[in-house]
């Protein structure tokens, strides 16, 4: 009697109830089966210096930031942390891997104070800029003045611009087609040597091809 | 003399690539399928065909695209893979800018560039499950649905 009684006394129509076991069950399998395969690894930088990286995934956050860190995401909102390898990363990424363009190299040449006249040593390097570039695919040369600390900011972004402009001028003497080289002038924002303001610096006068 | 030859040879090969302000950057490799969907058109991912923001990346099951931006990040990508170039600007003097980039799927290999070493908050990848902030790093993304 009472058994029978017990469901009438349940408000919900059955409806809501059945929708309210298929949530639970839903719930227990989200929890033990993934719905995604992401992962995220923190490689070593090439120049033994190893940055970070932040993973956030609906409100949780994990920082990687030792060689081969890696995070795991199997349901938005869950990070577990992990720890990859050398050979585990080349299993899990291998052709995004080999498919890296290569590192850009950047020579320097440098210049006579206050001018954009190159010192006689940078005019030997011109060479080994050529043959970088040879050795790359749809090369491209970027090629950025720079300055000491004599002068004001607008006239050293002035001078470093004209640094680089006087570059490109000679490098498009030499061969190279105009429309592969871009310029920019650093002004006195990327010294090759710290100095305090308006100290003459000849390492800091100077103009980086970078190729690329 | 012999590689400024060589040099100019190749650079002639390649022929003439504008590069306008606007490009983000320019593909170096190419493996297998894989296009750039551009305002609606599908354009060969191939070696030296520039990138630019709002661009799609999508490979094959054999594919493969690794471009370098103008700020010296380098990005690929493997088979299967759908990158977006969300935004993409660069201040070649300040090295002041954003890079937003999202992996709808497929695996990804970042070098960061001038960009992320300037500001930490210059550079974010997103994929469908996460957001990275990227802190001048190297580091690798894979991300897609679970497989049974």
């Amino acid at each position: 009697m009472s058994a029978r009684a017990r469901p009438k006394t349940d408000p919900r129509p059955v409806r809501t109830r059945h929708l309210g076991r298929l949530a639970l069950l839903a719930l227990i399998l989200l929890a033990g089966c993934a719905s995604r395969n992401d992962l995220y690894v923190l490689l070593p930088g090439k120049d033994g210096k190893t940055g970070a990286l932040v993973v956030e995934s609906g409100g949780k956050k994990q920082t990687l930031d030792t060689p081969y860190a890696a995070a795991r995401v199997k349901n938005v909102g869950s990070v577990d942390g992990l720890k990859s390898s050398e050979a585990e990363v080349k299993q899990d990424f291998g052709p995004a891997l080999e498919a890296q363009p290569k590192r850009p190299v950047s020579f320097y040449l440098y210049f006579q104070r206050d001018t954009d006249e190159f010192a006689p040593e940078s005019k030997a390097l011109v060479n080994q800029i050529f043959a970088e570039i040879a050795r790359r695919p749809a090369p491209e040369v970027a090629i950025i003045g720079h300055t000491d600390r004599v002068g004001s900011m607008q006239y050293n972004d002035v001078l470093s611009l004209r640094r680089a402009e006087r570059c490109r001028d000679e490098l498009i003497k030499l061969g190279i087609p105009k429309v592969r080289i871009s310029v920019a002038g650093r002004g006195a924002r990327e010294p090759e040597v710290q100095t305090a303001d308006q100290v003459s610096e000849p390492r800091n006068r100077r103009v980086e091809i970078n190729v690329r | 003399m012999k590689s400024a030859l060589i040099a100019l040879t190749m650079v002639l090969a390649f022929g003439i690539a504008v590069a306008a302000a606007q490009d983000a950057g320019q593909i170096k490799t190419s493996k297998g399928s894989a296009q750039i969907e551009r305002s609606g058109q599908k354009l060969p991912a191939t070696v030296g065909q520039v990138v630019q923001q709002g661009d799609v990346v999508v490979t094959g099951a054999d594919g493969s695209v690794g471009i370098t931006f103008r700020d010296n990040s380098l990005v690929s990508i493997g088979p299967d893979s759908v990158l977006a170039i969300d935004r993409f600007v660069f201040d070649s003097t300040t090295h002041q800018g954003n890079f937003d980039a999202s992996l709808k799927q497929g695996t990804l290999a970042v070098i960061s560039g001038k960009l992320a070493k300037q500001s930490p908050d210059a550079m974010k990848v997103r994929t469908p499950a996460a957001i990275l902030g990227v802190r001048g790093t190297e580091f690798l993304v894979r991300t897609g649905p679970a497989k049974d």
